[in-house]
């Protein structure tokens, strides 16, 4: 088994072996970390372009430092300092940068499907950062690899995704790979905030936070947008904090051994009380440290071979 | 010494030059080397390049255990992330990862292969243990060296040399990964 894809769009058209590969060659990328050097030579010579169309810092300076510890060129380029703004098309924009020889774009855009796009209109590599409400294979990786640590097992865990669903590329990217890994996924969020045709996504739909908490291996809260959605789709940040946060006490309902999982950043009081994101159930640091194992396995596996060009 | 000439599953002529009991005299002659070459016990770990070299490193550690009483720390090197050949090779090599639990710096680290060849392995095995930090000494052990080095690298302990051509191949076969310990000695039909 190997990975021999061009390109990281999403993890829904990748098979369990291939996303199974990816966590193993994480898996050994995370004693790099823990170096004195925290660095090895391989991708020496590579160019990987940040190409960030929509705000980020964390993900930006996860692949950042994943492409710097594998020796690789790692350039960080914004849409605020972009000609995107200037009316320059995003193919046009993407193929400027491609003729400096760079090799592998990593690509973040408020648009879904526009990675894809990317991908299908360059020879450099393309990793998905994050495209709209699509998906965020990276982030969904990270996660799992985060479970894998502490559950060994994929094959029959009961996962809880509680939040905004709808708009959650992370909730989707997840859901594609755990169903693949044998995973049972319950989703729970506001009537508004819910998919109004869920069946494709094949989960349990809930109707109470205590229905998706019980018998739960992992409970995945999902951020609010409160700069997007919250003013639209929520009444209140209290109620929805009520009805859909979570606490120590509602984590009782979860397995003894349940982990408490956040992509980050936390609206600390509104998805997730202190009590819970700070006990020693929540992984969610740890979701941060296996963020750059991972994107330096998908730098990795992407990035030694140009051939394509 | 077993001179029977087999032909392998590959349809080459395969001769062993070590059996299982010329491997082990030589494991233990290579340790006893160390032993005499380390006066300062207390500062030598080993480290194997994976996978056959971890082996070697496992097996020459029993033998130090079994003569002097004292254990050595021990580490196994995956030089793959080094290779600089990486963006040649056919296939997308798997990762079998480091796992250097000691630290490095100030030792004199034993680094141990199975076969040396053009160098580059080991070449890019000293990359990587720098990275762990700055050792006092690295000497370099192999079982077999096969000759044809690229590189100005040379061997402190060698268990035997093999003179060899460039189409003929050395198999270490080792008990842990391959069920028997031999080596042999793979030719070309025409070339025997």
């Amino acid at each position: 088994m190997s990975f021999k894809r061009k390109d990281l769009v999403g993890l829904k058209d990748l098979s369990a072996e291939e996303i199974l590969f990816i966590l193993g060659t994480a898996e050994k990328f995370k004693e790099i970390g823990k170096r004195d050097v925290k660095k090895v030579p391989t991708l020496k010579g590579r160019t990987v372009v940040n190409l960030f169309f929509e705000p980020s810092t964390r993900t930006r300076t996860s692949f950042e430092i994943a492409g710097k510890r594998l020796s690789a060129d790692t350039i960080n380029f914004s849409s605020s300092s972009s000609s995107t703004s200037k009316g320059e098309t995003l193919i046009d924009t993407v193929k400027n940068i491609e003729s400096m020889n760079t090799d592998v774009f990593v690509v973040r855009h408020a648009f879904s499907g526009s990675v894809k796009f990317i991908a299908e209109n360059t020879c450099a590599r393309v990793v998905n950062a994050g495209d709209g409400t699509n998906e965020h294979p990276t982030q969904a990786l990270l996660d799992l690899l985060t479970i894998k640590e502490h559950k060994k097992d994929f094959a029959n865990l009961n996962v809880a995704i509680i939040g905004d669903i709808t708009h959650s590329r992370v909730a989707r990217s997840n859901i594609w790979a755990m169903q693949k890994l044998g995973m049972n996924i319950k989703l729970f969020g506001p009537k508004t905030m819910m998919p109004a045709h869920p069946e494709p996504f094949g989960c349990k739909i809930c109707s109470s936070i205590e229905e998706a908490l019980e018998n739960t291996d992992v409970v995945m809260m999902l951020r609010i947008q409160m700069e997007r959605q919250s003013k639209t789709l929520l009444p209140s940040v209290k109620e929805y904090s009520r009805l859909y946060g979570l606490n120590a006490e509602k984590m009782k309902l979860a397995k003894k051994d349940a982990l408490i999982m956040h992509p980050g950043p936390i609206n600390r009081g509104v998805e997730l009380a202190s009590n819970a994101a700070d006990s020693a159930q929540s992984v969610i640091l740890e979701q941060v440290e296996n963020g750059v194992a991972v994107r330096m396995a998908v730098l990795y596996l992407l990035g030694i071979k140009t051939e394509v060009k | 010494m077993n001179n029977n000439n087999e032909k392998s599953e590959t349809g080459k002529i395969e001769k062993e030059i070590l059996n299982k009991h010329e491997l082990d005299s030589i494991i233990t002659r290579i340790t006893f080397q160390i032993l005499e070459k380390c006066s300062n016990f207390e500062n030598i770990a080993l480290i194997g390049i994976k996978r056959r070299g971890a082996i070697l490193a496992d097996r020459i550690n029993d033998k130090i255990k079994d003569h002097s009483g004292k254990k050595v720390p021990v580490g196994y090197l995956d030089i793959t992330l080094y290779r600089d050949d990486l963006t040649e090779i056919a296939d997308y090599p798997l990762l079998s990862g480091t796992e250097i639990d000691f630290r490095v710096k100030g030792k004199n680290i034993i680094l141990i292969d199975d076969v040396i060849f053009t160098g580059r392995t080991v070449r890019s095995a000293l990359d990587a243990i720098i990275d762990f930090g700055r050792p006092e000494k690295i000497i370099l052990t192999c079982l077999i060296d096969r000759g044809h080095r690229e590189l100005p690298i040379q061997a402190d302990f060698t268990g035997k040399y093999v003179p060899t051509s460039l189409d003929e191949k050395i198999n270490v076969k080792l008990r842990e990964l391959d069920e028997v310990d031999s080596v042999s000695i793979e030719k070309n039909e025409d070339g025997v």
